[in-house]
């Protein structure tokens, strides 16, 4: 959510308006395409880097609380990646953990006050989604060969209906960075939107006096019950997007 | 599959907003924004920066301490078990030694017992023996002593009767007197 609650002309909300991209650093950020979007993701991938660094300084045999959390991260994502894609999952770890943490930093980030959520971008989840479609197809490449074409004709399936089922097959293969990227990108966007709405509600409310006042609690109350839900979502989504890269990878070494 | 209730619910308050934010157009699909285009190469850059850094650096420290743990309790569940397997193995010593020797014991115990009995019963054979040699010799004495008592006897017996003839008829002849005894005592 944006600072810049803006509410246009007194009637209406701009509840898109936090999704604008400004440069920052003036004309540098100008001439060098850099928006707060960019920015926040160098925040964000800062904070896992130096949660990770600072937890695990001390290296201790009975962890403290920041290096519990910090292996604690480390476990679940190690566990998720090995148990979903299988022997081979180790590989990908690194990929699945970035993924999952660069998403939900950013999820996360964006619930702060001021900041920007990059995650509400479509290019910045398509261009996710497309990484982790290019990667599973070279990783198929890699480990089945041009075999895992055969994957878009099911086993045992009759000849007679490959030219209705392969296509069928296809269109589901491509559609996996379409559905991927649309469901984290809608998720974070309707969530914004939502707290943003409600926001605009209550210093709609407010300008009404003072029985708007007292009415422009109920939004506030709306709000902060929207925020506890955005962080579960928040969490979720980039569970979500995690897991099924780990599934698109699984069946990529999968034989 | 991973849908939430929330899609539905974002629907309503969307479909309050009067018109201008909608109609608008959202930020995120004007691609004509340079700045658009650009977050998703600086994405990609700082992205491939991130994985970088974690699968070179931070995350293979992870690993190391949580490998270190790893190695550290299982030496040190592999001295508990040796010392564990030490320690049965100088019980079971213990045990077999202490039976050993108690074996030991009783077999010395039923050595000397037997030993005794052993030596018991020469004794009693000895002296065994020896009584019966002593019998043997008891009664040889006697046969000797009571057959020197009977050939004594018809010497005695011819003195006597010569000397009670002596006394009765005054005259000897013992010749006869002996060779009557003989036949008497025959």
């Amino acid at each position: 959510m944006t600072g810049e609650a803006s509410v246009a002309a007194g009637s209406t909300i701009d509840a898109l308006g936090q999704f604008e991209l400004h440069p920052v650093l003036g004309h540098l950020g100008e001439a060098l395409r850099f928006s707060q979007s960019p920015l926040f993701m160098l925040i964000a991938v800062a904070i896992v880097l130096v949660f990770l660094y600072v937890g695990m300084r001390p290296a201790a045999v009975v962890p403290g609380r920041l290096q519990a959390a910090a292996e604690i991260s480390y476990d679940f994502v190690h566990d998720l990646a090995v148990s979903t894609i299988g022997e081979n999952g180790a590989t990908f770890f690194p990929f699945v953990f970035a993924i999952f943490f660069f998403i939900l930093a950013g999820n996360y980030l964006g619930l702060l006050p001021f900041s920007f959520t990059y995650t509400s971008h479509i290019a910045v989840t398509f261009g996710l989604a497309i990484m982790v479609f290019v990667i599973s197809i070279l990783a198929s490449i890699r480990f089945q060969g041009v075999g895992f074409l055969k994957h878009f004709l099911p086993a045992g399936t009759p000849v007679w209906l490959a030219p209705l089922l392969v296509p069928i097959e296809l269109i589901s293969f491509l559609s996996r960075p379409v559905s991927l990227s649309i469901r984290l990108f809608a998720n974070m966007v309707a969530g914004h939107v939502l707290l943003e709405v409600f926001a605009g509600f209550t210093i709609m409310l407010a300008g009404l006096g003072a029985f708007g006042h007292v009415l422009a609690i109920a939004p506030i109350a709306i709000n902060i019950a929207l925020t506890a839900l955005e962080l579960l979502v928040g969490v979720l989504q980039a569970y979500v997007f995690a897991i099924l890269t780990c599934i698109y990878l699984r069946e990529a070494v999968a034989h | 599959m991973y849908r939430t209730p929330r899609l539905f619910l974002f629907a309503a308050p969307l479909a309050a907003v009067p018109g201008r934010a909608v109609a608008a157009g959202m930020p995120q699909l004007n691609f004509h924004d340079p700045l658009l285009i650009g977050q998703v190469v600086w994405g990609a850059v700082i992205f491939g920066g991130f994985y970088l850094s974690l699968s070179r650096f931070a995350l293979p420290r992870v690993e190391r301490v949580l490998s270190n743990r790893r190695t550290r309790i299982q030496s040190d569940l592999d001295v508990a078990r040796k010392a564990k397997a030490e320690a049965d193995r100088a019980s079971a010593e213990l045990l077999s030694a202490r039976h050993e020797a108690a074996e030991q014991a009783r077999a010395h115990v039923e050595r000397i017992q037997s030993e005794a009995r052993a030596s018991a019963d020469a004794h009693a054979a000895e002296t065994a023996k020896r009584l019966e040699s002593e019998i043997a010799n008891a009664e040889t004495r006697i046969t000797q002593s009571r057959e020197e008592a009977l050939s004594s006897l018809s010497e005695i017996a011819t003195s006597t009767t010569q000397d009670l003839v002596a006394r009765l008829i005054g005259t000897q002849d013992e010749q006869t007197v002996a060779s009557a005894v003989k036949r008497v005592s025959a």
